[in-house]
């Protein structure tokens, strides 16, 4: 939108406060007592939802966006960004999202998806969105689709970093790998992978995505968000893994510290103590076809 | 640069092009030798507690005291202010100033604007990011861009504020004006 010459909501503005972000972590809150201890361990932004996703998985039922009554009360207890989820393809709950000036909206396979073929348009809003992928292809068709910011998705709410990792090494493997490809090639890769030429040859040139890439799911001890960071992350969003651990307030302070630190053992090792008790984990073994929350979305 | 939290390697990216060698600062010891310090976007929040942590608060303000050239981008502006109208956060308070965070509102509002800058002859295209402005400032302290009344660059003895983002554009002039008229290389 142009006004007195100044244009909102254009691509550089909306990337650009994901660049902003890098380097930091993204906590899920729900209520505004957690989002002041998010802010107050340093968090970058807070993620308002009206349950965690471990708390999703043990009640079950359709997860939807969260109320706006409690989205206004995080926004004013703390000072920092508040994000806030739309199920997959619901561009209503996106909508209104955007009128409740959020600042960032994550099209969430944490929630239940609305459309099973179709994902939000996110180009035409003004308020920027993260998506989730679980590898390149996927990542490319979000931004292709508008996303300003790529989260891997990972297993949210098992307090299981496997599902994480798997996500990373994906979609920074797949970047890595169209540097090593000649012009003709890319094209065919463009088809593997399912995503628009002109982003998969963006990416070959430029050795990155042109978008900030943070990692989710499954993120609940210093030493995870660091290995996460080591991996190629810009950043950290740790939904259950501090709400749902011991102690959440030093938790909190302590995967700040790792993140920043992230190269540093002997900073993550020190972060590393003393923390209690974390969130009780999950196999994904034990998971069933339908508990598999990274299958949503394509 | 200082390299706790932010958009670092967007800074790194312009001073490799223009020749100069960026060093990342982590610790208090990251600091020496350095011709000056870049405090990038970022958390403002975020940033100072670390500052606080790693002990770099009181380095960075040393190094600065003792002529090093300093220039901070959004959060960094916040953190070069004395003061915020938003109560407490730990701030650098290198320049007589009064900030207000988010001065222009939430993401939805962030914008770009070509800005008329002191000291450059044609606009330069301000990025703006849930960006703060100075509401006051005091002697010493000379203002070189505004949004309407919001003053949104600025300039001291050895340090430079921007509210905006060069970072995020291809236009280096800001680099180049940092590292001539502030370091002076």
């Amino acid at each position: 939108m142009m006004d007195n010459g100044q244009s909102t909501g254009t691509f550089r503005v909306k990337s650009g406060m994901a660049q902003m972000l890098k380097g930091g972590v993204i906590m899920d809150v729900v209520n505004a007592e957690q989002a002041r201890i998010a802010e107050e361990a340093g968090a970058v932004a807070v993620m308002a939802l009206e349950r965690v996703p471990a708390d999703i998985r043990a009640q079950g039922g359709v997860a939807r966006m969260s109320d706006p009554e409690m989205i206004g009360g995080i926004q004013e207890a703390v000072s920092i960004p508040v994000m806030a989820k739309a199920r997959i393809g619901h561009f209503v709950e996106a909508q209104v999202l955007e009128a409740l000036e959020v600042d960032y909206i994550d099209e969430s396979e944490v929630l239940t998806p609305a459309d099973e073929a179709h994902h939000i348009d996110k180009a035409v809003f003004e308020v920027p969105f993260v998506c989730g992928a679980t590898n390149l292809g996927e990542a490319l068709r979000r931004i292709g689709e508008g996303a300003a910011m790529i989260r891997s998705k990972g297993e949210a709410g098992t307090g299981n970093v496997v599902e994480a990792v798997r996500h990373m090494r994906a979609i920074v493997g797949g970047i890595r790998k169209l540097g090593v490809l000649d012009h003709e090639e890319l094209m065919t890769e463009a088809k593997n992978l399912r995503a628009p030429y002109e982003l998969v040859r963006w990416v070959a040139e430029n050795g990155r995505l042109p978008v900030v890439l943070f990692t989710a799911g499954g993120i609940a001890t210093p030493a995870d968000a660091a290995l996460m960071m080591q991996l190629g992350a810009d950043g950290v969003f740790v939904g259950s893994g501090i709400f749902k651990s011991g102690d959440p307030v030093s938790r909190a302070a302590a995967i700040v510290k790792a993140t920043t630190n992230f190269k540093d053992p002997k900073a993550v090792a020190e972060a590393s103590r003393g923390l209690g008790e974390a969130m009780v984990g999950r196999e994904m073994g034990d998971l069933s076809e339908g508990e598999k929350l990274a299958a949503r979305g394509w | 640069m200082l390299a706790l939290q932010g958009d670092v390697r967007e800074h790194v990216d312009i001073l490799e092009k223009l020749g100069v060698e960026p060093v990342e600062v982590r610790d208090v010891e990251d600091l020496e030798g350095l011709a000056g310090l870049i405090v990038p976007g970022g958390e403002s929040t975020t940033i100072g507690k670390i500052l606080v942590e790693s002990g770099l608060l009181d380095s960075v303000r040393s190094f600065f005291y003792k002529g090093g050239p300093v220039w901070g981008t959004c959060a960094g502006m916040v953190l070069a202010a004395s003061a915020t109208t938003s109560g407490r956060q730990p701030l650098l308070g290198l320049m007589n100033a009064l900030v207000e965070r988010n001065g222009f509102g939430r993401q939805v509002n962030s914008f770009e604007k070509d800005l008329e800058i002191e000291g450059f002859e044609e606009p330069f295209t301000g990025v703006f990011i849930r960006a703060p402005f100075f509401e006051d400032v005091g002697p010493g302290v000379e203002v070189i861009g505004k949004v309407g009344e919001k003053i949104v660059a600025a300039k001291g003895e050895n340090i430079l504020v921007t509210a905006f983002h060069p970072e995020l554009t291809d236009d280096h002039r800001f680099h180049e004006y940092f590292l001539r008229e502030v370091c002076k290389l």
